[in-house]
């Protein structure tokens, strides 16, 4: 941590020192390419401003410059955590412009590979957060689990990390053989660790102790300020796009949206546990109610695709929480104007500069963790 | 803040029951002592099949950074359907994102398994993909690949990764059905087969094609073809029409009978059907009333020169046009009541209706073109005459004799061109019941179809056969695919493998025709000399033949004089220089006396390139 300038308060006498520090980009408990301008006295925080736009790249000006087809292996960049969901985003965006049907099978593709993906990035935000608090052991199990998720991805897609995958019409490959195998033997070897997780993680007194009460914010508060998620879904309120405007095959199994009231660090990750194991479950159920047949319905010729015009606002449900995009098509062969709306938006700018007022700076890493919050996702 | 709702903090002691993974196996893997393999899909570097590869471009026009170009090959000999150019790839740039896979029409790009390239020369990033096929230095056996070594140049042998798969390629295999008369139907009478695309079919068919431009490259005459059916994408049906005016003024007469080099051409045919180009160029022509408002031309300054055409078919059609805009009066002669030679007489009418072909030269009459029809160059005009009174003459005349077996009893039997002729021109022949057409070319298939119709419209509700019999087997046989199954389909059965001997006459009728099987087609050097098994004979039963074997061209209507010092190549066309005259001055030729394609378009860049020729000559001297 650097200290960037000392302000002696001529007001004040004694010990009382206003400091301005900087935490990241360069700090053992920053992850990601982002900063926060910290205002201190002492160990308190007394005002907190958020850095984002160290890895801005213009994703939404660049897209109005390639076609539609050669958006897509772009947008999932946005976000190298959970790629996944923007690709399903820009896919259902397009797909409502240009009134593309997709097959039922696809639907169900989709939400499996959308609820591996919720688990594989609720294992990596895991490990940043055990990381981030010390707990190494359970880190590099966390690290490790995701791991074989992306195998599953490999096999899927033919990319560990970013797959593009989920297209406008439907997908881009059916399950090869014997993947709904490989995908519950995965799962089993991963949920068969759970209660080690809990024991050393979860249950353990020492992470109770170092988030219970962190970062707490009302349900009040949290709607105020734009939070969703999990952040949102720690404060007890039960919201998830999933089920309030269902999308892919999530009304067609029965499943359940895990929350908890205190709206604290404590809570939101005990959120994060659950739904990784709501999720697991609904994969289950989906590859059991999964029919047959094709799952992809041809788009137009890239060369001369136009999208006719119109504008569309889509939303999905992503790891961190409301994922949205608007999307305007002047009926050209490329899009008009996109705009990301991205969760950790306002969980990084804004619940996050209100949370830290009052903390003290050893919790810095812990709220911005607990949040969620992914750097590129704001600079997009 | 609210109170907690849980009480359960846990306990510090339960994270020391993880103490049990101190005896477990590491997860993790000792690389590259202990190998992972990649998965079956895995999207690494690119493979390139270069025997499959067209050189369309396509990958380069998709990728969406720019990270494929195409090098030109100069080992590579293009040819129809194929360019002398490879993908080049900057894995610099490359994301890996296989949308170049999903493009490739010949599915000859795929993605392998390796990702490996450790270099110090930045430069070798860039990379010209090879597979194993083609490449057999650099792609090697398990036995010699390390994978210490792996790099671009050290890559295994058989290890394909993303693969292009058919059901989910970016482009569509399937064209948009052209309506037809069903085949019971339409041998009854001579009622155009082809329907014609309506505008939303003409417009989804359009959309198919992806400007790769391989079909420009094969065309005779290069039309604009993927600017003229972007066109009609965009529904811009006038910027269509005067694209394909541009290197071609019967539209109307191509957009039905072209034997379609393009199409054969097209990189979607690979896997799947290519582009109708034929049907789209027709659904232009048919779908504009009027050529003359919709190519808003502007008539050039009158130079006050006179070319002498000699035929009005499709070359004689097209001079007239071109040198007609250039200024130039032209005067086109034929000897048949109407314009479009060959195409006139030749193409049944359920392929080619007069009204189409009329449609065609009225447009270019209206420009000022004056025809001379019904005269016969040589009997109503003589030849010397026009070698006068014009300061350029083009011959256009076409292969307008046909030729004859000379088989025993053969002058009992009719020929394919006057028989055709007298349907369409005069009165419709008499047919037999019983009809034997000898032959295997579009010409035979011509015949045979329309000798099928008028047996249905002879003689109503009776059995009635026609047949046909080629030297050739099914697989040499000449005619088009298309023609074959359309002949299958009405009816016609086909004796493929058999020459003809001798003509069976009794009482002065033709009672049928007796064949030999055939041994080969052509000798050794690749020339025409039918063999056969004498002794496999065969006997076809027929109360008529019409013989469909192939036409001659007549020069008798040139003097001897003057016939002497035309000069002529080995295949026995007419020579011509690259501006299309002959060894006479002034006098130029085109069409099927000088190429061996004998057909429209062919005949139609030949008069392209005359058009220059006597322009540059009486231009610029």
């Amino acid at each position: 941590m650097e200290v960037l300038s000392v302000n002696t308060n001529s007001k004040k006498t004694g010990s009382t020192r206003e400091l301005e520090l900087y935490f990241g980009p360069q700090h053992l408990g920053m992850v990601g390419n982002f900063s926060i301008t910290l205002k201190v006295e002492g160990d308190r925080i007394l005002e907190a401003q958020a850095n984002p736009g160290y890895l801005h790249r213009g994703f939404e000006k660049l897209m109005e410059y390639r076609t539609w087809i050669q958006n897509f292996p772009l947008v999932c960049r946005i976000n190298v955590v959970e790629p996944d969901h923007i690709e399903m985003i820009y896919a259902m965006a397009v797909e409502k412009l240009a009134q593309i049907e997709v097959p039922e099978r696809a639907h169900f593709v989709r939400s499996i590979y959308l609820e591996l993906a919720r688990v594989g990035s609720h294992l990596f935000g895991l490990w940043a957060y055990a990381n981030m608090l010390g707990f190494d052991t359970v880190a590099q199990w966390a690290m490790y689990h995701r791991d074989l998720i992306l195998d599953l991805f490999e096999e899927l897609t033919g990319g560990r990390v970013y797959h593009i995958y989920i297209w406008p019409g439907g997908v881009r490959r059916d399950f090869p053989p014997g993947f709904n195998d490989k995908i519950v033997n995965t799962l089993h070897s991963i949920g068969g660790c759970v209660p080690d997780y809990d024991s050393t993680f979860f249950n353990n007194r020492l992470f109770y102790e170092r988030a219970n009460g962190i970062g707490q914010l009302t349900k009040e508060q949290a709607k105020q300020w734009g939070a969703t998620g999990q952040t949102l879904r720690a404060t007890g309120m039960k919201f998830d796009i999933r089920k309030v405007e269902p999308y892919a095959a999530y009304d067609k199994v029965d499943w359940d949206v895990p929350v908890r009231e205190d709206g604290d660090a404590y809570s939101r990750v005990w959120v994060i546990r659950d739904e990784m194991i709501e999720s697991v479950h609904m994969i289950f159920k989906l590859l059991d109610a999964m029919p047959e047949g094709p799952v992809y319905n041809r788009i137009p010729n890239p060369f001369k695709w136009k999208v006719p015009k119109g504008d569309a606002y889509v939303r999905c449900e992503s790891s961190r929480g409301e994922l949205g995009l608007y999307m305007v098509s002047n009926g050209e062969d490329k899009p008009y104007r996109v705009h990301f709306r991205t969760p950790s938006y306002p969980h990084g700018l804004i619940v996050l500069e209100e949370l830290l007022k009052n903390a003290s700076i050893a919790d810095v890493g812990n709220i911005m963790i607990s949040l969620y919050v992914v750097a590129p996702e704001i600079d997009r | 803040m609210k109170e907690k709702t849980t009480d359960k903090k846990g306990s510090i002691l339960s994270p020391f029951k993880a103490v049990k993974y101190l005896f477990k196996k590491p997860c993790t893997l000792r690389y590259p002592f202990e190998p992972k393999e990649p998965a079956l899909r895995y999207r690494g570097f690119h493979l390139n099949d270069w025997e499959k590869c067209t050189g369309c471009g396509n990958c380069a026009d998709i990728c969406p950074n720019e990270a494929i170009t195409m090098e030109k090959i100069p080992e590579i000999e293009p040819k129809p359907g194929e360019k002398n150019e490879r993908p080049k790839l900057d894995y610099g740039r490359c994301c890996f994102c296989g949308l170049c896979v999903d493009i490739c029409p010949p599915a000859s790009l795929r993605l392998s398994r390796d990702y490996f390239h450790i270099h110090f020369d930045t430069n070798s990033f860039t990379f010209i993909p090879k597979d194993e096929k083609t490449d057999k230095e650099h792609f090697l056996r398990p036995e010699q690949y390390s994978i210490l070594k792996a790099s671009l140049a050290h890559r295994k042998e058989s290890y394909e990764g993303f693969v292009s798969d058919i059901d989910y390629s970016l482009f569509e295999p399937q064209r948009v059905s052209m309506p037809e008369v069903s085949p019971d139907e339409r041998k009854l009478s001579f009622i155009e087969q082809v329907i014609g695309y309506s505008k939303e079919e003409a417009k989804a068919e359009a959309s198919r094609c992806l400007e790769c431009k391989l079909c420009e490259e094969a065309c005779p005459a290069h039309l604009k073809i993927s600017d003229y059916i972007r066109a009609i994408y965009e529904d811009k049906s006038g910027e269509s029409l005067k694209k394909i005016f541009e290197d071609n003024p019967i539209p109307s007469i191509c957009g039905r009978i072209c034997m379609k080099h393009c199409e054969a051409a097209c990189s979607l045919s690979i896997r799947g059907e290519p582009v109708a180009v034929r049907w789209l160029k027709r659904f232009v022509a048919d779908s504009i009333k009027d050529y003359k408002t919709a190519l808003e031309l502007r008539a050039a300054e009158p130079t006050g020169n006179k070319i002498a055409v000699i035929g009005a078919g499709p070359g004689g059609l097209s001079i007239a046009y071109f040198l007609t805009l250039k200024g130039h009066k032209v005067v086109v002669f034929d000897s048949l009541p109407g314009g479009g030679g060959m195409v006139r007489i030749g193409p049944p009418l359920y392929r080619l209706p007069i009204e189409a072909i009329d449609k065609d030269v009225n447009h270019i009459a209206s420009l000022g073109v004056e025809f001379r029809f019904n005269t016969t160059v040589g009997k109503d005009i003589l030849f010397e005459d026009i070698l006068k009174e014009y300061d350029a003459i083009y011959l256009g005349v076409g292969t307008t004799v046909s030729r004859s077996t000379k088989v025993k009893n053969i002058d009992k039997a009719h020929l394919a061109l006057p028989f055709l002729n007298a349907n369409k021109i005069t009165e419709p022949v008499k047919v037999g019941k019983e009809v034997i057409v000898i032959g295997g070319g579009n010409v035979a298939m011509d015949v045979a179809r329309e000798a099928l119709r008028l047996q249905h419209m002879q003689y109503p509700g009776e059995n009635v056969i026609t047949k046909t019999v080629s030297l050739e087997g099914w697989d040499q046989m000449p005619a088009t695919e298309d023609e074959i199954e359309e002949a299958k389909a009405e009816g016609i059965r086909f004796n493929p493998g058999w020459g003809p001997k001798e003509v069976k006459i009794e009482n002065d009728t033709i009672k049928g025709l007796l064949c030999v099987k055939v041994k080969s087609v052509f000798d050794e050097q690749g020339k025409f000399s039918p063999a056969f098994y004498e002794e496999k004979k065969m006997f076809l039963d027929g109360d008529m033949i019409i013989e469909a074997i192939g036409q001659a061209p007549n020069f008798s209507f040139i003097p001897k004089k003057l016939f002497d010092k035309l000069e002529f190549t080995p295949n026995r066309k007419v020579k011509v220089d690259e501006n299309g005259m002959t060894t006479i001055p002034a006098l130029f030729a085109g069409g099927d006396i000088v190429n061996l394609n004998l057909d429209a378009v062919t005949a139609i860049a030949d008069a392209k390139i005359a058009a220059e020729g006597i322009h540059k000559m009486l231009c610029e001297g």
